[in-house]
């Protein structure tokens, strides 16, 4: 599905990210963690085109994407949510929605688009599947930074990607929100591939059923299943930090 | 569906609001013309402010819809008004002469060949719309290939501006310099003298912008309007959707450009004159405060900001030159300042603290019958 090799970048002469490999399989839903600054979500940047490496290259359906500008990776199936919620707060959730649907995107066939019945049945059915559908004629500025969140994953859902890159998705949730986002992302997994960033060890728990790949400092530390990170000495000291340390008290 | 229902209250509104402006301006006016009430004054400086409300529709798209600050929107509708001077022009040659007088003080013998389209009337709708097109085209793809907007895109194309006024100024240019186009009497064999014909421009003019603002509500309506809304919301969100973004900028910045150069084409016949002073930075900067005081992203705000802010000068420069300026500027500040839509968006806050206040009312009889 996705194959990354040699990816490296830098920022100013600091080296940000330097993956020698990385890949996941058709529908694997894999969980990326990390402390701050490992490079989580420069390695999303990547993949979506909205950063450009030093070197590298990533194979997505044996294509190179490297290089690539954004909408010509959306268009061969990568969906990206970003961390900060980006909706289009001035237009209506339909409207919302209607944007990420996958149709053909140039200028004329925007200007003389027409809804048909299918299209907005299945704007319909997204709706529910994120709790938006009594929502759907609001503003999407009215809605709660949770709802936003599912909105934009309703969007990114709606692009039939075969490739969701999300990121922080449970970010200023609500217990029963991110519950809710994990049975979400659980779902998708089943029929897309998915990767996802966390930071809160709760929520990955829920929906590590796959591999869970641990970054630091641009590196792979290490992947396994989320067992065998959580009992891994090196994550335990690089992630949660040494015992005695602020990180650890605080949990 | 649950969309529908809620807007067909707002669609009816809005439809009668149309039927009785298309009345006033298309029935009342004219009428009360003839019956001696107003006279043909009136009627041909209402005609230039819908020539002016055509170009704010245009501002509206780029601007209010799709959040791109262009500084040379004048210039756009300078090109329509300088083609339609061409062309009438050329129409009102003195018996004999080939060239304007202003070219034969520069020793031309004959109409250099960018005037030759413009020797007659389809030639000159035909090109000057397919000029506009092609030098805004550029000038956005250009610019939006490169991901610039905001203050840098507004720098540019004042700067455009600039060098447009000064190179229409230049007598070289062929166009006039700076005393620009005028002294026509006849545009195809009416008499622009005559009331008859300047009352027919009129309607001409409040048809055309009817049209257009059909048109333009029209495409805010569509998938291509809600994704102009988009760019201005969160440009990168719709690029990762797979929108080839810089496509739909340079679009609307065409179609605002154009619909700028058919006002400048209906505006020429009422004044008489073009002058490169119309397209200075200034008058691009005046469209954007019609629009912001009638309300961005909102097509009856920009109709309304136009039409207000042209009656206020033509009342003050009447009744005070001096001030004008002063008052613009104040307008302008307290547009920017309170509130962020403009007119309309204070109305709609009207309205909705009416609404709240008579509910509050009926919930307070309420909590006290119970």
């Amino acid at each position: 599905m996705l194959t990354v090799n040699n990816l490296n970048v830098s920022f100013g002469g600091v080296k940000a990210l330097n993956i020698d490999s990385f890949s996941i399989k058709d529908k694997e839903l894999r969980v990326v963690i990390g402390p701050n600054g490992a490079g989580k979500s420069t390695l999303m940047d990547i993949l979506c085109g909205k950063t450009k490496p030093n070197g590298g290259e990533a194979f997505f359906k044996g294509e190179n994407i490297i290089g690539m500008s954004e909408y010509d990776i959306a268009k061969r199936g990568i969906g990206r949510k970003f961390q900060k919620p980006s909706v289009f707060t001035g237009l209506s959730v339909f409207d919302n929605m209607l944007l990420g649907l996958k149709t053909d995107k140039g200028v004329f066939s925007s200007l003389f688009f027409k809804l048909s019945g299918e299209q907005s049945a299945r704007i319909e059915s997204v709706a529910k599947k994120v709790g938006l559908y009594e929502h759907l004629s609001k503003p999407a500025g009215a809605l709660s930074h949770g709802q936003k969140q599912w909105l934009e994953i309703a969007i990114v859902l709606l692009q039939e990607p075969t490739l969701m890159l999300i990121d922080e998705p449970a970010a200023g949730m609500s217990d029963a929100e991110t519950e809710k986002t994990g049975e979400l992302l659980c779902e998708l997994g089943k029929q897309n591939s998915v990767i996802v960033i966390e930071h809160d060890m709760h929520f990955v728990e829920q929906i590590a059923r796959d591999k869970v790949t641990v970054l630091v400092r641009g590196q792979i530390l290490t992947e396994g299943t989320f067992s065998e990170v959580k009992n891994n000495q090196d994550v335990i000291d690089c992630y949660l930090g040494t015992p005695g340390s602020a990180q650890t008290v605080s949990r | 569906m649950i969309e529908n229902t809620i807007n067909t209250t707002d669609a009816k509104k809005d439809r009668m609001l149309y039927i009785a402006f298309i009345a006033i301006f298309i029935v009342l006016l004219p009428v009360a013309y003839k019956a001696g009430i107003t006279d043909i004054s009136t009627i041909t400086l209402w005609g230039r402010y819908f020539c002016f409300v055509i170009a704010a529709i245009g501002v509206d798209l780029i601007w209010g819809y799709t959040g791109i600050m262009t500084m040379c929107h004048a210039f756009f509708f300078c090109i329509g008004a300088y083609a339609m001077g061409m062309y009438m022009t050329i129409g009102n040659l003195p018996e004999g002469a080939a060239v304007p007088d202003f070219m034969k003080w520069n020793q031309i013998e004959s109409l250099p060949f960018f005037w030759l389209p413009f020797k007659s009337m389809p030639g000159t709708i035909i090109t000057g719309i397919i000029v506009t097109g092609i030098v805004s085209g550029t000038l956005g793809y250009l610019i939006f290939r490169r991901k610039i907007k905001g203050v840098f895109f507004a720098i540019i194309t004042q700067a455009l501006a600039l060098a447009m006024y000064l190179l229409f100024s230049r007598n070289e240019t062929m166009l006039g310099g700076s005393n620009g186009l005028t002294n026509f009497r006849y545009l195809f064999s009416f008499d622009l003298h005559s009331d008859n014909v300047k009352l027919g421009m009129y309607v001409v003019t409040v048809i055309v912008m009817a049209m257009v603002f059909y048109l333009a509500g029209n495409i805010t309506k569509s998938k291509f309007g809600k994704i102009l809304v988009g760019i201005r919301e969160s440009e990168s969100r719709l690029r990762f959707t797979g929108y080839k973004v810089v496509n739909y900028q340079t679009a609307v910045f065409i179609i605002g450009a154009i619909i700028a150069a058919i006002g400048g084409m209906l505006y020429l016949p009422q004044t008489g004159i073009i002058t490169p002073g119309r397209m200075d930075v200034r008058a691009s900067i005046e469209m954007l405060i019609w629009v912001a005081l009638g309300g961005r992203g909102n097509l009856k705000g920009a109709v309304i900001g136009a039409l207000l802010v042209n009656i206020l000068y033509s009342v003050c420069t009447s009744l005070f030159p001096q001030a004008w300026p002063y008052i613009l500027g104040f307008l302008y500040i307290a547009v920017v300042l309170y509130p962020r839509n403009g007119l309309i968006g204070l109305y709609s806050e009207i309205s909705e603290k009416v609404k709240s206040f008579t509910y509050k009312k009926i919930q307070y009889a309420d909590s006290k019958q119970s």
